[in-house]
């Protein structure tokens, strides 16, 4: 009865259910396999340095003790500033917000006046501006560096709000282009004819529609720009560093005693914010996309 | 009320010629169907109209004003969409007021005409809900809604119900007719279907291949096709187009020949005048398959031809049974009352109105 109601019309026998036990002993084997560091690292934050060098590392912790992510937080030492994270974590938010916000923006648009808008040459730019989404990073460090200096943005956050931002378009574009080709044209022509112009059609009628992509771009934008390191150390200096600076240089310091528990603590705080962002835009994603299809 | 006059309209999409010279003349108050087959430049020329695409050379006036550059939200029309284009996001309140709000309209006025349209289409009970929460027949009253509030000029359709299920169409074909002789708008309305068309004009613009074909009334259109073209997409079954050769011995008559032995169709004193000079030559005979019926079909006094022909297959339609036959080598239809059919194979005696026969030249496909 069970199976009949999973809606798959399968064999029943001895072997079928062998081979159901060993498929789940595999995918059971890859969940452990991807969720052991986590849960080392986690426990490991939460121990003490005295039972990290006599206890074993997949131990579980004997007393819990939340010392390594308070100083993780605020008094680890990044560099020869002893601030802890917090400083840097902000640095990232400021980074973060605008980057994500502009170049979603900017990416919407760009996608809705390349399909609805069609200008002569609108593919050749589209396929110039993909070209952009397959660029390394590394190419771009020195022009870069010169274009941030000659305006002034050099090793500030503003510079790599600038950086990320324009960096990211090539995907954002990419995105929303890949949406807007799908809503019929039908639909801006008959907003023309109601009267509504370039921005009003954008604004009223296709960015509503894009709800979706909108929440596809910003967790892209937001885990690539969280995540990134080498933008991060190319373009900011000391104070100015994002969170993953930061946390190379609590984590690769070379002077004193290694203190594990506060790596790992340091790690998990900033690894945080991308996963809220994927928890809470991605249920409203999922939400999104279950209404309209219970809707038509 | 305004009419529409296109004046040598051409349009080009880079080397592809879709609309090549076309003059039209609508007058204010008439129902014009544009009908044609896909790729023929019907729904190009109607966004020509609408402004939606950019006129190659030509003019276009609607009223007394010259349009070819004034933009579509100031041409004083509205258009329904074969996909029918309803904003989803919006409600379909929202929907119909989308146009007002654009156009600043006051809020008293928006609510007044929006209870007008939804009371004339019977959609009120819909105004909160979202275009995904609706039929296609609800989508498609939405979406001329939509178009009514405007209070236009001109309105448009583009091919409005070809994505609705065949009784839907019909009823909503009558809904559009009725809207027609009570709001008396200028109306163009685009679509592939010859039924469509037929019921619904007052006068209709057979299109081929970026060209009108003809421009005239459904009667004048199906009972004086000017060419082959007009003859075959016009009517359904459409017409039985039999190849034979202009014999004269006494009276005029017309041989078709083919593996069942040959048949000459007597023509009528009016038909037999335009074939005169051409005694010997090849020529086309256009018959409908409902002036191929059973025997006492005609009315008396008509000059009713008798042949004899095997049946290949019998397709009943319920109020009449359409006998699939073949005549000078090609397929041909007859239509009989259900009655009257006999079996598959059998010979059966067709008599026809040749009053009704059309005469076309085989190589122009013109009409004689």
């Amino acid at each position: 009865m069970s199976q009949a109601q999973s809606g798959i019309v399968r064999r029943q026998g001895p072997r079928q259910i062998a081979l159901r036990i060993l498929l789940f002993a595999v995918l059971g084997l890859f969940c452990l396999y991807y969720l052991i560091p986590l849960a080392v690292m986690i426990s490991t934050s939460l121990k003490s340095l005295d039972e990290i060098r006599t206890g074993s590392l997949i131990s579980l912790p004997h007393e819990i003790s939340l010392d390594a992510w308070s100083k993780a937080w605020s008094s680890a030492c990044v560099g020869v500033r002893c601030t802890g994270l917090e400083p840097y974590m902000w640095n990232s938010f400021l980074m973060v917000v605008p980057a994500v916000l502009i170049s979603t923006f900017l990416g919407a648009i760009n996608g809705y006046a390349l399909t609805k808008w069609r200008f002569p040459g609108a593919n050749v730019i589209f396929a110039l501006m993909l070209f952009g989404a397959f660029i390394p990073f590394q190419i771009v460090l020195l022009p870069m560096a010169r274009t941030l200096g000659y305006f002034g943005l050099a090793g500030s956050v503003y510079g790599l709000v600038f950086v990320h931002t324009v960096y990211g378009l090539a995907f954002t574009t990419l995105f929303f282009r890949n949406f807007f080709v799908s809503v019929s044209d039908g639909i801006v022509q008959a907003a023309k004819i109601d009267g509504a112009g370039f921005f009003p059609i954008f604004f009223k009628l296709m960015l509503p529609m894009a709800l979706p992509t909108i929440v596809v771009s910003v967790i892209w934008q937001f885990t690539q720009i969280w995540n990134d390191f080498l933008f991060g150390i190319a373009f900011t200096v000391g104070d100015s560093n994002p969170v993953t600076v930061a946390l190379n240089n609590i984590v690769a310091t070379s002077t004193g005693v290694k203190e594990y528990n506060v790596d790992m603590a340091a790690a998990i705080i900033a690894g945080l914010p991308t996963l809220l962002v994927y928890v809470l835009a991605g249920s409203y994603f999922v939400r999104g996309l279950s209404a309209g299809a219970v809707k038509g | 009320m305004a009419g529409v006059k296109l004046d040598r309209v051409w349009k080009k999409f880079g080397q592809n010629e879709v609309i090549k010279g076309i003059d039209l003349e609508i007058a204010p108050g008439e129902f014009v169907v544009l009908v044609g087959p896909s790729g023929c430049g019907k729904s190009t020329l109607l966004n020509l109209i609408a402004g939606l695409e950019t006129l190659t050379s030509g003019d276009i006036r609607i009223g007394e004003q010259q349009v070819n550059d004034v933009p579509p939200k100031d041409r004083n029309i509205a258009m329904v969409f074969q996909s029918y284009a309803l904003y989803p996001t919006k409600s379909v309140h929202r929907n119909i007021t989308f146009g007002m709000e654009t156009r600043h309209i006051g809020h008293q006025e928006q609510e007044q005409a929006v209870s007008e349209v939804t009371q004339l289409l019977h959609i009120e009970q819909l105004l909160e809900r979202k275009p995904g929460q609706l039929s296609g027949g609800q989508r498609q009253r939405v979406a001329m809604g939509r178009a009514l509030v405007r209070k236009p000029d001109v309105f448009l359709f583009d091919e409005p119900l070809s994505n609705l299920d065949a009784k839907l169409r019909i009823e909503m074909r009558t809904e559009i007719k009725k809207l027609h002789q009570r709001l008396g708008k200028t109306t163009i309305y685009v679509t592939h279907d010859q039924v469509e068309a037929m019921t619904l004009a007052s006068r209709i613009a057979v299109m081929d291949n970026g060209h009108i074909r003809q421009f005239g009334s459904p009667d004048d259109i199906y009972e004086n096709p000017v060419d082959l073209f007009v003859a075959g997409f016009m009517g359904s079954p459409s017409m039985n187009i039999v190849r034979g050769r202009v014999l004269k011995n006494g009276s005029c008559g017309i041989e078709v020949t083919d593996g069942e032995g040959a048949i000459v169709f007597p023509l009528p004193e009016a038909l037999a005048g335009k074939v005169a000079e051409r005694t010997g030559q090849e020529i086309v005979l256009g018959l409908r398959p409902e002036i191929i019926t059973h025997r006492g079909a005609h009315a008396p006094g008509s000059n009713v031809f008798a042949f004899e022909r095997a049946i290949d297959v019998i397709e009943p339609t319920g109020p009449d049974t359409m006998l699939v036959f073949t005549l000078g080598g090609s397929e041909a239809i007859g239509r009989i009352r259900p009655g009257e059919a006999v079996a598959v194979d059998q010979p059966y005696r067709f008599q026809v109105n040749m009053d009704k026969a059309k005469l076309f030249d085989p190589a122009s496909g013109i009409r004689l």
